[in-house]
Parts: structure tokens; C-alpha cells; sequence
């Protein structure tokens, strides 16, 4: 168990030393999946052959005086959302289920070449549509701080799996807080880059124009490190930024001295009050307070187009989300259902076998943003909501634009309330949606934003999240600020948070 | 925003080529007006002259040298298909009985 509870740094540190074996490590993280993962549920496939002949390759490496990089051996999960070669990759539906890609995403290929062993794919909601991973086709994922409970969603999966200790990395995608929500939740550290920065290639895609890749993991340094592994230009993907990332672990192991001396902070006005839990805003509050007492200079800025940004999100995303889950049309790849029937009581037509496929393959959730989506694109409806929702995207970067003339970073908590339990809102989607309504703006303004845990709500005892966003490709800035946060707060607890997580060897649900 | 039928909702399925059942209709249509509802407060938010964002980070074309790199083979292409034939998917019959 001591070694599953060292940061990746740690662990890439006594690899480098000689102190371990990626092979012991891979093992410990797969025996761990094997003790606590029947009541956890984060992962929807694990690998252990592939994972240990990786690590086998890692040590041999490492004994040859040749890493592949500082990362090289520390084992890694990574979200069913993401094409892996060679091992099946679901999107958490039925659709899919059974189907090996012939190819490896962007990210995946640079992990391979990092050398960082795959321990297997992650659980997440249907085509990460979700704020709970409940829709997920193959069954909800459990939240480690208390089983009864969402690990956040769409990336439950990653997030609870690192928060579990059953891998110490995880790669996550956020469209409208699929990173940081489930980071928030879960106790764990979670980014979403800046649009662009990470290949969107080999992600299969919900909406293209809010979608990314990012980093998963229990500390702030680890998120740097793992950023700078899999983040940077990739000409097979047409909206990757072409230049080179900021010095990202260097501004965390800067930010981890504690000091923000000049650092303008914004408060911002409209996320906080009526709708956020008084815990999640009390150890938000304290955390301000820490950010200031490290030097920085506290503003409020007010953004107040975010009040519209649930709804222009609710337009865009299912927008892009009805075009692109055309493509699962029963004819190149997954599920086919061949009707008994046809309409016309002849042999089914191709059109026939695509709806009896997409009724069968479809969970509730993706169907209702397939058919709101072809809503909101149907003539008629298109300029007065669609084409609405494009301009709200506007008025929000404008806002945003003006409130980082005032301050370096804006901040708020992550999500309004810590986790609820699972079954809860899960025949409400409204209900659910609003779990995002602090996250979605930094997605439809493509800037990059960070979740780092904040402490335990006093009413519940579960984790709170704490946002940090920064301008487009300013990331190093959440890197520094949220590493300074992290280690004033540890400083308090005493520790890291995930150490007041429950054991769960032995835990059944 | 007008609230939504049951009819529309099966309208809207049959053009995205979902087939759902009276039972599935019954639970979705209601949420769907309860959720398009709350998103109608957009119409009208933003003045004539906002130009429109169609995406975070402003982009031109990306152009690639006319080159041949790497590709799937056929094999690999073809591995998930439900049904192929002679390094073809197969496909069932694309023209209805009308024509």
C-alpha cells in the first residue's frame, strides 16, 4: 500500500534511483484494481499482460541507462473515450461494446512512447454524456470517499481510480467539466487544458468544438508532469495550437514555495451564493483567504453572460453531439441489430438496421441530446437558438477577456455541491446539468481551467473542488497557483486529503 | 420555445434514425420539453451585432504537404465491421421498395 500511495513524481523518482521496478509498481497497481475495484467499479477492461510486459520493457530501459522519459514506468489508466490499439474501447455504451481500434489516439501513442504501462480503460458515461458516469451502459462507478455516492462524471472513472490508489495517473477528457467536476468530487487534482493544447485525435468525439483531453492525478505536479506528456502540437488534429507548451512543471515546483506575492486573483460574482452547498462555498472562502494570506491580491470580477452559458451549452454541445454520433451507423464498425420486420414487411433496409442498431446501442442520455440536438439544427429553430447560443459563446469570452484585465486567475468552486448519491438525479437531467454550470465557461471560451481538492464540506465530510481558470495558453499559471494552494492546505491538514479517504480493502457495496 | 410534442419527439428520432417505442416516448418527451424550456431563455440574449463563435480559438485551414504517410490497411479498416465482403463492408439493402 506504500508504494500505491506515492505522488507519480515519487514514483518516477525511485524508479530513477533504482528503488523499485516498474514491474513491482504495475503489479502493486493491478493487485490493488483486483482487492477494491469490485466495489469501486472504475475500470471497464484492465490489462494486466500488456501492463506488465510494458513494464518489463520500462525496467529494461531504465537498467540500460535509457528511460524514455522521466514518467518512464509509472503505470496509467485511461478513459474508455480515448482509441487504443489492440484493446477494446467502449465510450461506456453498447454500442460499441466489443470494439478493438485499429489505431491509438495521439495521447495514447505518446504514452506508449513516454513509456508509461496502460493498466487498462476507464468507466465513464455514455460518450462522457453525464455528470455522475451512471449512464454509463455497463453500470455506475462508486465514489471511494463513500461508495453510495457519484464519483462525478463523465470521467468518474479516471478520477475515482486515482482516488482509490488503484493507478497513480489517469487520463481524462472534460467537454463541459468531465475532468474537473469528477476531480472536485473525488478529492484529486484535474485539468482541462486549453483548446488545442492536447491532441483531440483518436478521442472520439461528443462535441468537437469543446472537447479535451487532459490529466487526471493526486497532486498538481503530477498534472504538470503528465501535461507535458501528452499535451503539444499534433498535425493529425486540425485545431491543435502549433507551438510549444508553457514551462508547466516548472511553475508548479515554483507555485509549491507557497508564494503568490503579485498574483491578482478574481472572484468571480456569479458563481457563488443561491445554489452552492454552504460547505462547498465555506472551504472555498478559506481558500481564498490561504491565497491571499501567500500574497496574492483578491478581486471580484463579475462575468454576468455566465448566466446564459448553461443554456448556450445545452444548444451547442447537443449540436455537435447529433452530428457526430452519426457515425454510428451499424455499417463500418460496432453493434448491428438486424430488425425481424421491416416497416414494409420486407427484408430490413440499411435505414431499417441503423434505427432498431441506434435504439438498441443508445442509452436515455445520449438519446435525449440526439434528438435535442436535431432540434436545435432543424430549419426554423436554428438562427433564434442555435445561432443564439453561438453569440452567447461570444458575450462570454468577452467576459471573460474583461475580467482577466483585472486579475491573473478567476476562481470559484468547481462544482456546487460535493457528491450526491447515486440513483439521485439520475431521471432528472436538468437536475444533473446543473452540476456543470461552474465549468461549462471556461469550455465555451476554450481557456484552460484546474480543479484542486479544497477540503471536506463540514455538513458531509465529502470533498470540494476548487476551480483556478487562466487566459487561452496561460495553463502554467493554474499549475503555479493550484501548486501553491495544494501545499498550504496540506500544510494544514497535515498531510494530503486522500489520506482522511476511507481503506477500502474489503469493502463491499 | 414551444413545448414539445410527442409527435415532434418521434419526428426528431426518425430523422436521427433512432427507432423508439411508445414506452421510450412516454419518458422522453417530457424531459425534453422540461429541459428545452429552461434552455429558451437564450432567445434573444445577445444583440443583432454580436458576431457568432463557432469556435474557442480562431482558426484558418490547416493544409498538409500532398504526401503519402501511413495508413490502415484494409484488413485493419475492415476489423470492426459488423459484416464485409471481398475487403468491403456489407451493408444491407440501401433502396426501399418504392424505388
Amino acid at each position: 500500500m506504500s508504494l500505491l500511495r506515492k505522488s507519480a513524481a515519487e514514483l518516477a523518482a525511485m524508479l530513477a534511483a533504482g528503488e523499485t521496478t516498474s514491474v513491482e509498481l504495475t503489479q502493486a497497481c493491478l493487485d490493488r484494481i483486483a482487492a477494491v475495484d469490485g466495489a469501486v467499479h472504475a475500470f471497464l477492461h484492465v490489462d494486466a499482460e500488456g501492463a506488465l510486459a510494458q513494464a518489463a520493457a520500462s525496467d529494461a530501459r531504465r537498467a540500460a541507462g535509457t528511460p524514455a522519459s522521466e514518467l518512464d514506468g509509472v503505470p496509467i489508466a485511461v478513459k474508455d473515450v480515448l482509441a487504443t490499439q489492440g484493446l477494446p474501447t467502449t465510450c461506456g455504451s453498447k454500442i460499441l461494446e466489443g470494439w478493438i481500434p485499429p489505431y491509438d489516439a495521439t495521447v495514447v501513442a505518446r504514452l506508449r512512447a513516454a513509456g508509461l504501462p496502460i493498466l487498462g480503460k476507464t468507466n465513464m458515461d455514455e460518450f462522457a454524456m453525464g455528470s455522475s458516469t451512471e449512464h454509463s451502459a455497463y453500470g455506475p462507478t462508486h465514489n471511494p470517499w463513500d461508495l453510495d455516492r457519484i464519483p462525478g462524471g463523465s470521467g468518474g472513472g479516471s478520477a475515482a481510480a486515482v482516488a482509490a490508489f488503484e493507478a497513480p495517473l489517469a487520463i481524462g477528457t472534460d467537454t463541459g467539466g468531465s475532468i474537473r467536476q469528477p476531480g472536485a468530487v473525488t478529492g484529486t487534482v484535474g485539468l482541462k487544458p486549453t483548446y488545442g493544447g492536447i491532441s483531440r485525435y483518436g478521442l472520439v468525439a461528443m462535441a468537437n468544438s469543446l472537447d479535451q483531453v487532459g490529466p487526471v492525478t493526486r497532486t498538481v505536479l503530477d498534472s504538470a508532469l503528465l501535461h507535458e506528456v501528452i499535451g503539444g502540437h499534433d498535425p493529425l488534429d486540425s485545431t491543435s495550437i502549433d507551438q510549444p507548451l508553457p514551462a508547466l512543471v516548472a511553475a508548479a515546483r515554483e507555485g509549491a514555495s507557497g508564494d503568490l506575492s503579485g498574483l491578482r486573483v478574481g472572484v468571480i460574482a456569479e458563481l457563488r451564493g443561491e445554489g452552492y452547498q454552504a460547505g462547498v462555498q465555506q472551504r472555498f472562502d478559506e481558500a481564498v483567504a490561504l491565497l491571499v494570506g501567500a500574497g496574492a491580491e483578491v478581486v471580484e470580477v463579475s462575468c454576468p453572460s455566465f448566466a446564459h452559458a448553461l443554456a448556450a451549452y445545452y444548444l451547442i454541445m447537443p449540436s455537435e453531439a447529433s452530428s457526430n454520433l452519426a457515425r454510428f451507423d451499424a455499417m463500418r464498425y460496432g453493434l448491428r441489430v438486424v430488425p425481424d420486420v421491416a416497416k414494409n414487411g420486407g427484408s430490413p433496409s440499411a435505414e431499417d438496421v441503423m434505427r432498431a442498431t441506434r435504439d438498441a446501442g443508445f442509452g436515455d442520455e445520449v438519446k435525449r441530446r440526439i434528438i435535442l440536438g436535431t432540434y436545435a439544427l432543424s430549419s426554423g429553430y436554428y438562427d433564434a437558438y442555435y445561432g443564439q447560443a453561438q453569440k452567447v459563446r461570444t458575450l462570454i469570452s468577452q467576459d471573460f477577456a474583461a475580467a482577466f484585465e483585472l486579475a491573473d486567475v478567476l476562481v470559484s468552486p468547481t462544482a456546487p455541491t460535493t457528491a450526491f448519491r447515486i440513483g439521485e438525479k439520475l431521471d432528472d437531467p436538468l437536475a444533473m446539468y446543473l452540476n456543470d454550470v461552474a465549468t461549462i465557461p471556461a469550455n465555451l471560451a476554450g481557456i484552460p481551467g484546474l480543479s484542486v481538492p479544497a477540503g471536506l464540506a463540514p455538513e458531509d465530510g465529502l470533498p470540494v473542488g476548487f476551480q483556478v481558470l487562466a487566459p487561452a495558453l496561460a495553463d502554467d499559471r493554474l499549475y503555479r497557483v493550484g501548486a501553491a494552494l495544494e501545499a498550504l492546505l496540506e500544510k494544514q491538514w497535515g498531510g494530503a486529503l486522500l489520506d482522511q479517504a476511507p481503506a477500502l480493502e474489503g469493502a463491499v457495496r | 420555445m414551444p413545448e414539445i410534442s410527442r409527435d415532434e419527439v418521434r419526428h426528431l428520432a426518425d430523422l436521427a434514425r433512432i427507432e423508439l417505442d411508445d414506452a421510450e416516448l412516454d419518458h422522453l418527451a417530457p424531459q425534453l420539453s422540461v429541459i428545452l424550456e429552461s434552455i429558451a431563455s437564450i432567445a434573444g440574449v445577445a444583440a443583432a451585432d454580436i458576431p457568432p463563435t463557432s469556435h474557442a480559438l480562431p482558426l484558418t485551414n490547416v493544409y498538409r504537404d500532398d504526401v503519402v504517410v501511413p495508413c490502415l490497411t484494409a484488413e485493419q479498416a475492415l476489423s470492426g465491421a459488423p459484416a464485409s465482403e471481398q475487403q468491403r463492408f456489407s451493408v444491407p439493402r440501401i433502396l426501399g421498395d418504392e424505388q
